[in-house]
């Protein structure tokens, strides 16, 4: 019984940055920006938000460093996808790039450092209630954070006017122009939106997940969460499950290692990665592509006629 | 003041060739800043990032070593983007490569085999390469799964992989433990151009893949119908040619060219299998191939100046103490300058007041 609660809580912890991340890039994606540079957000935000937070002393200021540092990152990728239309697919392999160039330089001066780690909620009786006690009443802010921000992303995108706005930008921009609304704004804030959320995401790790920083310490979980959009069908509500499915794996190939199934480790250790692809192709058969959930104008550039 | 884009009646041919050149002005400039936040002396600093590696032959030799594999790589992927097809995970399929050529080069260790090894190795590496692209590129032609991603995990995988046979299968008994396999045999090297330099017939062959992808693009219906499907793929379609297949082959050849970049390295100035063979070379390559604005010759001078990024960038971590890591913000920093000033090529940039009301409006 602990070690299933221990590994419910190890899968919730690996889950949330993958929640957090995707469901900002869910935003991007709707409006029709395609970023691939969540990896080097989520990274930029790991290495300051555990900047912010050893100087500090204070989680929350880490959190908001790792929130700034992820928008900064997405502001340049804005400037030159929506200010210059430049193609997005390139530009956001540049900013995965130079995060991971930036923030080892900015993280260098902290590795084997270690902070005092995010602290985990606990009420007086809910925590210590048997098996769901720690589960749903023991996690820390990150976690909360990660479940409110996506339940208000759906009623943003599905029961708001702005939202439907944003959506119908993300369909059709050419149609959306006509109307009257500000593609490249609406855009931009979108973009500006999943940096600082990827931000997050990346201050997490070392806030939360583990208390020191690690150059590359994302290891790639910035492309996951981009496989996840793809695999939630662009819905908020299948980001949830997909994110906790992808947790579920890689520490469930943890355990196995643990455990010694005379497996290869780094077989297990790939497995993360291959689940990515089988559930990539799987997804994208059952839809076709034809009929495919993307939003119509993902990834193309926008240039307004005056 | 808003920015606004206004696309030009034609591309500007002086920006498409000087393009690169500003871009790289602009670095410099932008890495200038950055050494003296650092508190280096800028001047100094790019010196010795820029200048001292092309003013010893040591370096020189190391320069040409390093554009080998960037250049090979860069000319396929050059080959994916021109039809607009996206693979990124030029890393793996160089680590592939590698790894399926030193499968004869450990199978035959020791023993008395011909000098039919190496080209039995090099035949094997790009083999491997071209299989391993394979996989994201019929992903998407028979799924239509997005090989962005597919191609990108797949780095992960080919790392892991390559990890487990160099720690179990093939490791050297004799490698007191280190995580390589034997040093190959001289049968299974990639012969110096000189002796006692670290110049190798690899270059030769990199040179080669330059011609021909030159030949290619500007001779063949292939190379047609790859710039065809990039440019214009409804025109391409109404005209009967498969994107499909492209998809393939571009995935097919790049994959094929990054597996031979990498049996070449491991068989070249490695000489042996070990984890970490490469610097980032497959990332690094997107980043050749875009500043050598997609051209087979311009790839050939991109791929020397970012090898001079990797030297510099070692030459400057010993001589005035700055984090390796800063190659990969010069880089990144790099794309975004090329990036931007090839998007100078086709629109021409105005600032004008904010909110301005249209012209009718007002009558």
């Amino acid at each position: 019984m602990l070690l299933l609660e221990a590994i419910i809580l190890s899968v919730i912890a690996a889950s949330t940055p993958l929640l957090l991340a995707a469901s900002g890039e869910l935003v991007v994606e709707r409006a029709g920006v395609l970023n691939l540079g969540l990896e080097g957000m989520m990274i930029m935000g790991a290495a300051c938000g555990f900047a912010g937070a050893y100087m500090s002393d204070s989680i929350l200021v880490g959190a908001l460093s790792g929130v700034l540092a992820g928008a900064a990152m997405s502001a340049i990728f804005a400037f030159l996808t929506l200010g210059l239309a430049v193609n997005q697919v390139a530009t956001g392999l540049a900013l995965t790039i130079l995060g991971t160039g930036l923030s080892g330089l900015i993280g260098a001066g902290f590795v084997g450092q270690k902070i005092v780690p995010a602290v985990q909620l606990h009420l007086p009786i809910l925590t210590d209630l048997p098996i769901v006690g720690r589960i749903v009443f023991g996690e820390d802010a990150f976690v909360y954070f990660s479940i409110a921000l996506i339940v208000g992303i759906w009623l943003f995108l599905y029961r708001s006017r702005p939202g439907l706005i944003l959506r119908a930008v993300g369909d059709n921009h050419i149609s959306a122009h006509a109307l009257g609304y500000p593609v490249l704004k609406i855009r931009m804030l979108a973009v500006l939106f999943g940096g600082a959320c990827a931000g997050l995401a990346g201050a997490f790790l070392p806030l939360a997940y583990t208390p020191f920083f690690i150059p590359g310490m994302t290891a790639g979980r910035g492309w996951i969460a981009l496989a996840l959009v793809v695999f939630a069908s662009w819905r908020p509500g299948r980001l949830v499950a997909g994110a906790y499915l992808f947790g579920a794996v890689s520490i469930l190939q943890l355990h196995a290692q643990a455990l010694g199934l005379g497996v290869p480790s780094q077989l297990m250790s790939s497995l993360p990665y291959l689940a990515t692809v089988i559930v990539l192709v799987l997804i994208s058969r059952t839809r076709g592509t034809a009929g495919s959930a993307a939003p119509a104008s993902l990834g193309m550039v926008f240039v307004p006629d005056r | 003041m808003q920015l606004v884009l206004e696309k030009r009646a034609e591309r500007s041919n002086f920006i498409a060739v000087a393009s690169p050149l500003f871009a790289i002005a602009l670095t410099l400039v932008t890495m200038a800043v950055l050494f003296a936040i650092l508190g280096k002396n800028p001047i100094t600093a790019l010196d010795v990032y820029f200048i001292e590696p092309l003013t010893d032959s040591y370096s020189l030799e190391e320069l040409v070593v390093k554009a080998t594999p960037l250049v090979m790589i860069a000319v396929g992927l050059s080959l994916c983007y021109i039809a607009n097809v996206w693979n990124i995970g030029a890393e793996g399929q160089f680590i592939v490569g590698a790894v399926a050529g030193s499968w004869l080069a450990v199978r035959t260790n020791g023993t008395d085999a011909g000098h039919w090894v190496l080209p039995a190795m090099l035949l094997l590496g790009a083999l491997g390469g071209a299989l391993y692209a394979l996989i994201p590129a019929i992903c998407r032609v028979r799924f239509g799964a997005s090989e962005i991603l597919t191609s990108l995990m797949l780095v992960y995988v080919a790392n892991f992989g390559m990890d487990y046979l160099v720690r179990g299968p093939w490791r050297d008994p004799n490698g007191l433990n280190f995580p390589t396999t034997a040093e190959f045999d001289p049968v299974a090297t990639v012969p110096l151009l000189i002796e006692g330099t670290r110049l190798h017939a690899g270059s030769i062959l990199a040179l080669i893949v330059v011609m021909l992808a030159t030949v290619l693009l500007g001779r063949t219906i292939m190379g047609f119908e790859i710039r065809l499907v990039g440019a214009a793929p409804k025109a391409a379609r109404f005209s009967g040619f498969n994107a499909d297949k492209l998809v393939l082959f571009t995935f097919a050849v790049s994959g094929a060219l990054a597996g031979l970049a990498g049996i070449i390295e491991v068989a070249g100035p490695v000489g042996h299998l070990q984890p970490d063979i490469s610097p980032g070379y497959g990332f690094t390559a997107i980043i050749v191939a875009f500043l050598g604005r997609l051209n087979p010759v311009g790839i050939l001078i991109a791929g020397l100046f970012l090898a001079l990024t990797f030297i510099g960038g070692e030459n400057a971590e010993i001589a005035i103490k700055v984090p390796l890591d800063l190659t990969k913000v010069f880089q990144g920093i790099l794309l975004f300058y090329v990036l931007a000033c090839d998007s100078m090529i086709i629109y021409r940039v105005r600032l004008v007041r904010a909110f301005r009301k249209p012209a009718h409006a007002v009558a």
